[in-house]
């Protein structure tokens, strides 16, 4: 009886050393460092812009431009991917996540043809994000118009 | 070259990332959500008042992260509202982000017309 549980809690011990963990605090650190790093590269960029001679706004426009660029090439070359399978939301959350969400999904359904393939898988992941943007810009411009 | 000014966005932009991941890992939610929710919720901060200070404070890491074009709506359409009057309402979230969309869907375009998925080729 003894001998079965003792077999039993090294089996767990094997079961849990096998799953994978759910590690919060190393995702986050993870998440943190990487996002950071886009984000400083947003910052490099828009400084470069300015420095020149574009307008704050119009520095800051091209930044975006450059970084939606930039994703969507490491993006075609697998590359994007495997910086989100080790940064999770350091990958997701900056803008270059948005445009890689467009070109991963719209590529998986290439042979699905140029129009309904791409045309319309570009938007499965970017479609929501769009609608309620633009339905929260449309709500924030009406209450502003009121109040 | 202000490096504070890099500090600011390297420590803005990676925590605005980190409640993105206890998104992810705790509440489960999926990618989409998350980006759905981010933009939500810079769209209501801003129209409150309180994303333009992160903007003024943190740059691109208050920009970058996709909250920040929640920002960039609300923003524009309050400023076309001001402009414009109601219309503004309509047009102003759009126009201020035509760039980024336009961006996105062009070069998402061409990127996934050249490219091969790895695995499900």
């Amino acid at each position: 009886m003894a001998n079965i549980k003792q077999l039993k809690s090294q089996y767990q011990q094997i079961v849990k050393s096998h799953s994978p963990k759910n590690n919060v605090l190393r995702n986050s650190l993870r998440a943190f460092w990487v996002g950071g790093t886009i984000c400083i590269i947003g910052q490099a960029l828009t400084n470069v812009y300015m420095f020149y001679g574009m307008e704050r706004e119009d520095a800051k426009m091209l930044m975006t431009v450059t970084l939606i660029l930039l994703s969507t090439i490491l993006t075609a070359l697998n590359v994007y991917d495997n910086i989100g399978q080790y940064a999770g939301a350091g990958a997701l959350v900056p803008i270059t996540g948005f445009a890689n969400s467009m070109v991963s999904s719209a590529m998986e359904f290439k042979k699905e043809g140029y129009i309904y393939g791409l045309g319309a898988k570009l938007f499965v992941v970017a479609g929501p994000v769009i609608v309620f943007g633009t339905i929260a810009s449309v709500v924030v411009g009406i209450i502003y118009y009121l109040v | 070259m202000d490096i504070m000014e890099y500090v600011r966005a390297f420590v803005v932009g990676g925590a605005i990332c980190v409640v993105g991941q206890i998104l992810l890992d705790r509440a489960k939610l999926t990618t989409g959500k998350i980006m759905v929710a981010f933009v939500l919720i810079g769209a209501a901060l801003h129209a409150l008042g309180l994303y333009q200070p992160l903007i003024d404070f943190a740059g691109a890491g208050a920009a970058v992260p996709i909250s920040g074009f929640g920002y960039a709506l609300a923003k524009g359409a309050i400023e076309e509202v001001g402009k414009e009057g109601f219309m503004g309402a309509f047009t102003g979230g759009i126009k201020a982000t035509a760039a980024g969309i336009t961006a996105a869907v062009v070069f998402g375009y061409l990127a996934a017309l050249f490219a091969n998925p790895k695995s499900k080729a």
